[in-house]
Parts: structure tokens; sequence; C-alpha cells
């Protein structure tokens, strides 16, 4: 079987058609972003691992729903309680702004004190607290900050060495557009932003390099063998040489992640969904945002000709001509 | 390099014996009961069910100087670590995080609560003399004065709203509502103290929030005897007052001179007592001050509340007993518990709690074996279905990676969390990757003309700077995720590298033996199974 073979596709050609999809992608993501501040005053939906606070996630042994919960929460003073409902139908998370530890009270003590007016012993399960107190909640920001840009500029500095620096801008940009255009996605959703949602993005920048550097190293090979067309066409060539591959990747990564998806159940499902949406955009962006990227780079930042390894391209020849007249 | 085709099979076969050596390391080594754990793996707390805590100094409740933090971090870890370690729990994790933070993780744990009561409890024991309560009524007047005119100065002052840490404590109850100050007047303090012994002051249940509120005025300690303090008795169950005692500041002894205690229950009064004995420097204290104070009552004051008062009858030397009113065996227990392994240096406070019920943690395993199985199924699938006979041998070589990254995990004693089962199953989809690069290369080799083994060769070679350069930086950001990650996160973070580096040998040395195996007898073939 054979997939995209002997490809031919004039990717550069089609590259203003990219941006402009590129650009609409990332402006409706800061449009969702600002709505959210509008709304709820902050960016994201960040979770407890951001903003402090307490979950306490509820098994109940029969259905109830989550205007009920509110309800006998609101009774017993607690109307600030946030309440999901949580993958299966009997399994709710409560969300409580506060973290508290005094002595004695836990934060399941306290949603069990809450809730026994209205539910009975035994009507519920426990099955996970996570209690973030207000201080851990602002380091782990600032670490996933430290995080993202750090690997940023890491992976420039690894690129600017094995490539060159032109690579390494245009790998670093086809990445920051794929972060983007996530982020966007999830500030239209409004997932909720956990550390494992930042291990999601983080891979996400991992493998969308992984994906850009295949065609740049496909790039550089031909680079260095005798050129013939344009410096476009390389670009091209180079891109449809490693489309199967990309395409190969990226179906059996997607198809490992649809498996978390759908078997994994509700833990993971949020991770599995970003790491999805950030492979597609990642492959999205290998093909027809990374090459052009350099192309503009090195438009802009021309090499200095080396002696006797490039045959003057159509275009030079043209200018010679023009000039010479 | 490696071109002799028996060495290169001579190493697989040897790093899978090494893998297969961890794995059953792993498989045999005995948990807390002597019996063989029988996981290949270790599990994290996401998986087994089990608490993460991470505590610090509380500094509301005490003021420590920068040089002093470290000290007292220093001496808290090994507090904590002594009393973790008793509380029976497998492979209990604790550590120091950065300079000012204690990491706990307790797996299976089933009774939170108490582990953190455990941890938590300060545990600073002192025997404190008893003072009579003749010493202080001389004073009560002057404290009354003194009160009224602090608390009259404000109007009913509202108490501080609830989440605020008062100064001392923070078990201070607001009635609710204003604060009005009942049968007060003149007498604020000493219309709530009834005498209930020579020693011992009562307080009604109702005005206990009262007088904590004033013996908190500062101006209340400067009035007060020099060199006493007033310490409540701690809290008896089902009773309807409390009691208050007048001590002299100066401890007689304290915990450190303590070298057992253990929980009984007292044939007497058939209520569970921690008895405890002193070492050999606490056995002379004791003698000297007991002996100095016969007939005179000695408090037993456990993180300032008085258990017990005992009146000193004769000379003890080495043992005594505190009784816990109606405390469970359990709690005597932990008392004992808490006390053999030390007072912390510093009261703690929970920063950051993370608890996952044994029951979710099955349940997440299950599914992650689900997908698992699954997701690999598919990948194994599209392998042969795409490159066939290739496709095998990659297939194979992906086999080995898998064993070769549980091997890892197990080497490095590194524990498998959920975050992980998702990280491994995304890796093999990535290990592909390096096979697809090899195949796409060898299959335009081919087509190029060149012999199978020619093409498996060249292939081999050009796709090799792909591989190396696209895994690296992978690799760069999944040790950046261990660095920026907790828990969890770090889990997926170790999974990821050691995913990465593996699949680099089996796509390389691995699935290329098993073409060089393959490609021996037919040398000069133009065509290739891909």
């Amino acid at each position: 079987m054979r997939v995209f073979e002997n490809a031919s596709y004039p990717f550069l050609d089609w590259r203003k058609r990219a941006y402009v999809i590129s650009a609409v992608l990332i402006l409706a993501g800061i449009a969702a972003m600002a709505v959210n501040y509008a709304r709820i005053g902050s960016w994201m939906n960040y979770g407890v691992d951001f903003t402090g606070g307490t979950i306490v996630q509820l098994d109940f042994a029969r259905p109830t729903s989550v205007e009920e919960i509110r309800a006998a929460a609101a009774r017993a003073g607690h109307s600030d309680w946030e309440i999901t409902r949580f993958g299966n139908a009997d399994e709710f998370v409560v969300r409580m702004p506060s973290f508290e530890q005094e002595a004695g009270q836990d934060a399941g003590n306290r949603v069990a004190q809450a809730l026994s007016q209205s539910y009975q012993q035994g009507a519920y399960d426990v099955v996970r607290t996570e209690a973030v107190g207000p201080k851990v909640g602002s380091e782990l920001q600032l670490k996933a900050l430290w995080a993202i840009l750090l690997s940023f500029g890491a992976t420039l500095i690894y690129l600017a060495f094995r490539f060159e620096w032109r690579f390494g801008m245009a790998a670093v940009i086809a990445t920051a557009h794929d972060i983007l255009i996530t982020l966007g996605f999830l500030a239209a959703t409004r997932t909720e932003i956990s550390l494992g949602t930042v291990a999601a993005l983080l891979t996400i920048v991992g493998y969308s390099l992984n994906d850009t550097i295949v065609v740049f190293d496909r790039i550089r090979e031909n680079l260095h063998k005798p050129r013939r067309g344009s410096h476009l066409q390389l670009l091209n060539t180079s891109i449809n040489e490693t489309l199967s591959r990309t395409v190969l990747t990226g179906g059996s990564t997607l198809a490992t992640l649809l498996a978390l998806y759908i078997f994994g159940g509700p833990v993971i499902r949020d991770f599995a969904l970003v790491l999805i949406l950030g492979i597609i955009v990642g492959t999205f962006s290998s093909i027809f945002v990374a090459a052009p990227a350099l192309f503009e780079i090195e438009r802009r930042w021309p090499r200095a000709p080396q002696q006797g390894t490039a045959r003057p391209t159509a275009s030079a020849r043209a200018g010679r001509a023009t000039t010479a007249v | 390099m490696f071109q002799n085709l028996k060495v290169r099979v001579a190493l697989i076969l040897a790093v899978i014996l090494v893998g297969v050596g961890f794995l059953y390391r792993n498989y045999q080594r005995p948990g807390p009961d002597g019996k063989p754990m029988r996981q290949i793996v270790t599990l994290g707390l996401d998986l087994q069910g089990g608490s993460h805590l991470a505590l610090e100094i509380d500094e509301s409740k005490v003021a420590l100087a920068p040089e002093q933090r470290k000290d007292a971090i220093d001496r808290a870890l090994k507090v904590v670590r002594t009393r973790v370690d008793e509380l029976g729990v497998a492979e209990p994790v604790v550590q120091q995080a950065g300079n000012d933070r204690i990491i706990v993780e307790l797996a299976g744990i089933h009774d939170e609560q108490r582990a953190k009561a455990v941890i938590q409890k300060t545990a600073f024991l002192t025997f404190q003399k008893v003072r009579p309560v003749t010493d202080l009524q001389p004073v009560l007047p002057r404290l009354d004065r003194a009160i009224a005119q602090a608390t009259g100065a404000k109007a009913a002052p509202a108490p501080a709203a609830p989440a605020a840490q008062s100064p001392v404590g923070g078990i201070f109850q607001p009635a609710g509502g204003a604060q009005t100050d009942t049968a007060s007047g003149a007498k604020p303090l000493s219309s709530k103290l009834a005498p209930a012994s020579e020693s011992e002051f009562v307080v009604a249940k109702k005005d206990i929030a009262a007088v904590e509120r004033y013996l908190k005025l500062p101006v209340v300690q400067s009035l007060l005897p020099r060199g006493t303090e007033l310490r409540w008795g701690f809290e008896e169950k089902g009773e309807e007052f409390r009691r208050l005692y007048l001590l002299e500041s100066r401890e007689m002894l304290t915990g450190e001179h303590l070298e057992q205690a253990q929980a009984q229950s007292d044939p007497q009064t058939m209520r569970p007592v921690v008895v405890f004995e002193m070492n050999r420097r606490g056995a002379r204290l004791l003698q000297k001050a007991t002996s100095a104070n016969i007939g005179k009552q000695m408090a037993i004051v456990l993180d300032e509340k008085v258990y017990s008062a005992p009146t000193i009858q004769s000379e003890i030397s080495d043992r005594g007993q505190i009784d816990l009113g109606g405390a469970s065996l359990e709690e005597a227990s932990d008392l004992a518990l808490v006390l053999r392994a030390g007072a912390l240096p510093a009261p703690l406070r929970v920063v950051e709690e993370r608890t996952v019920g044994p029951s979710l943690g099955a349940d997440s395993i299950e599914k992650g074996r689900l997908a698992g199985i699954i997701g690999v199924s598919m990948v194994v699938l599209m392998m042969i279905g795409y490159y066939r006979l290739s496709g095998l041998f990659a297939v194979l070589g992906l086999s080995v990676y898998v064993l070769l990254v549980l091997a890892g995990l197990a080497a490095l004693d590194a524990t498998l969390t959920f975050p992980g089962i998702a990280g491994l199953v995304l890796s093999i989809g990535m290990a592909v990757d390096a096979n697809v690069l090899i195949f796409e290369r060898i299959r335009e080799e081919l087509s190029a003309g060149r012999s199978a083994r020619t093409a498996v060769t060249e292939g081999f070679q050009h796709a090799l700077s792909a591989i190396v350069d696209s895994n690296l930086t992978t690799l760069i950001t999944a040790m950046i995720l261990y660095y920026a990650g907790t828990g969890p996160v770090k889990g997926f973070a170790v999974t990821l590298s050691i995913g990465l580096i593996a699949s680099m040998f089996t796509a390389i040395f691995v699935t290329r033996t098993l073409f060089m195996l393959y490609v021996e007898r037919r040398a000069a073939a133009q065509s290739l199974s891909i």
C-alpha cells in the first residue's frame, strides 16, 4: 500500500491561503480568550492547580443531578461551590474556592457535613480530593509558564546548533503557532486547565518540533545536493518527499490517542483531546507553516551566496538579465 | 558499526535479558509484610490510591529567622519520616522539596485524616509545676480591670473572619453574630472562672471562647505572677467545662528526655493511657523534680494543653503515664507514636493535598490497560498492513521496545502514574515514527533501483539524522516537563523520556538486525516486502 507516493503538491504556492487560515484560527482563539476574560476574569478556565482551592470528586450510588447537589450545598451555606458532572452519570466534582486546612477538617469531611442534610450516609463515596494552597497554586502557574518558554528556548538553541538559526526560528514560529491555536481552542471550549493540560501542551511542543524537524532535515539534505529548479521548488519537493511519513506517523499517533480518548475514562479524556488537537494542528503546521516560514525568513535575511555550490536559479538569472540591460 | 550479525543478535538478547532481570527483581521484591509484591513496576498514587501531602512550616504560629528555618526543616523531615515509617504504609515517600517544603506520599492509605493528624502533631511535651489557685486569685481584680478596659474601649470587637489565622492557634470559633459578653460588667474574667480544686479552675463551655480571647490579650500576660502562664486542660469528650491551670513557665523536663512511649489500657480505669519511660538524663531530672515537690502537682503538658496534673506522692524516677480521658486506643497509640518519634521543631501546615481512593485507582489501571491494548493493536495493524513483512519487523522491534520501557521504569525505580500510562501509549505511537522514517527511506532507495541490501543500508543511514534530531528535541521538552511537573506529570515525563531513548535503540538497532538477518540470504534481491 502506498500513500502520497510521488506526491508533488505545490504547498508553498498555497502558503498565502495557509497564512489566512492560521490567522483566522489564532484570532478566533484570542477572541475566545477575551470573551473569557470578560466573563470570568481570566483568559482561560484555570483549574485548582493554578488558582488554589479544593476539588472533591464524589461517586454517587444512585443518580442525582447537578442542580440537586448545588441546592444541597446552598442550603448548607455554600453557594460558592461549583458542582460539575464528571465523566460517568453518577460522578460529580465539587470545587471549593477555599483551601482550608483547619485542624481535623478535611475537604472530604467538609463536603460530607454540608451534604449530610440532604443525602444520607453512604449515598456517595469520596473518591478523590485535590487541595492546593494559594501559594502552591501561583508557584505552579509560574513553573508552567517557565516550562513552555524554556522548551522554546532550548529548542531554538539546539536547532541553531544542528541546522542553522533560520531553521530554528522557523521551527519555533511553527510550534508557537500550534500552541496558540490549541490554547484558543481550550479557551473557546472552556476546558479546565490543569497540570495535565500543561503536560499535554508540552507534549505538543515536542511532537510539533519532531514533525517540523523531519521536514527540515530533508530540506537540509536537499540543499546539499546539486540544485535543480528554484529554491521554492526545493522546499516543495522536501515537503512532498516527507509527506507519506508525516501522514503515517500522525495517523498512528492519532490512533493511539483516539484509543485513549474513547477508552481511557474522563480523567484521561481531556488530556487526550488536547493532544489530538495539537497533533492535527502540528501536522498542519509542519506542512503549511514551517517551510513557508523558513522561506520568508530566508527572503528577509538571505544567506550569503556560497562559492560554486548552487547553480544560479532561474529568477536570479532573470534578475541579472534585467540589470545587464 | 557492529557489522557482525552474531554480535548484534547477542547484544539484543543480552539487553532483553537484563530488562527481564529488572522486571523480575521488582516482581520478587518483598513488600512490608515480607512477601514478594508481585508488581513489575511501582504504581503511582493515582493508580494505587493514596495521599500526597506537601507541608511547610506554619509561619503564622511561629516566627523563624531564615537561618533557623533550614535547621527546622531538616529536623522536621527526620521527625516526619520516623512518624510516617510507623504508620505502616508500604514504601512511604518523605522528601524535602526545595528549601522549605516537605513532601509525604502515602500509598494505599485508608485513613488520610489520621495520617495528617499524626504528621502534623507538634508533640511538644513538657512537665511543669502547677501553682495553686491562690496564686492567681489576688491578681484577678487587676486582670478584670485591664480586660474591661481593653474590651470596653472597642465596642464589642467582632472576631476576625474565620479564614484568617489568629496569632495563637486556630481553634477560635466565634459564636456567630455580634459578640456580647454575658454577665461581664466589672468582672469579665473572674466571673467565668470557678476554682474546682486547689490547683485548677474550670470554665463553662459557653464561656470558653470569651475567656480564650481575654487570655490572648498581651496585657493579661504581663499581669500574671512572674514566671507563670495559664494553660487549658485538654478537651475531654462529653464534658461541659474545661479546666484552666496556672503553671510555672520553666519546664522541669521535656519530651526530649523520653526514651519510650507505649499505649496501654490502664488496669484501674480501663481507659487507654500512654505509658512513658525516661532516658537516663530524664530520669535524673524527674527524680530531682519529684523529690523536691512531694505533695505538689506536676502538670504533663502536650502542645500547650495540660493532659493530667497528678500529685507527686513519692519520688518517681523513670516512668509515668498520661491519661487521655475518653480517647480510643488508636488515639493513644498515635500519641505514643508521636512521642516516640520526637517533637516537631516547628508546627507544620499542609499546603497541598491530593488523595485518590483505591477504587478510582483500580479503575484507572483497567482503563489504561484497555486503551493501551487497543491503541497498540491499531498501530500493529497499521504497520503490518502498510509495510507488510517489514511492518512485522517493526512490530517485533516494538515488543522489545515495550519491554525496555517497562524495564527502564523498573530499573530507575520510577513510579508509573496514570498520565504515565498515557505517555507509554503515546510513545508507542511515536516510536512508530522512527520506523516509518527508515522504511520510507528504504522505499525511496528501492524505487531508485538499488538492491535490497543496499537500500536497507542507505535507508538506515539517511534516516538516522532525522531520527536523532527529532527525538532529541522531544527529549528536551520531556526533561523540562520533568523539572516543571509534580507527581503524575513527572511520571508522564519519565515514561516519555525512557520511551524516546528506547525507541531509538529498537528502531535503529533491533529492527535493523532483523532486516540484516532477512537480507542475508537474499543479497541480490531487488524487492523487499515493504
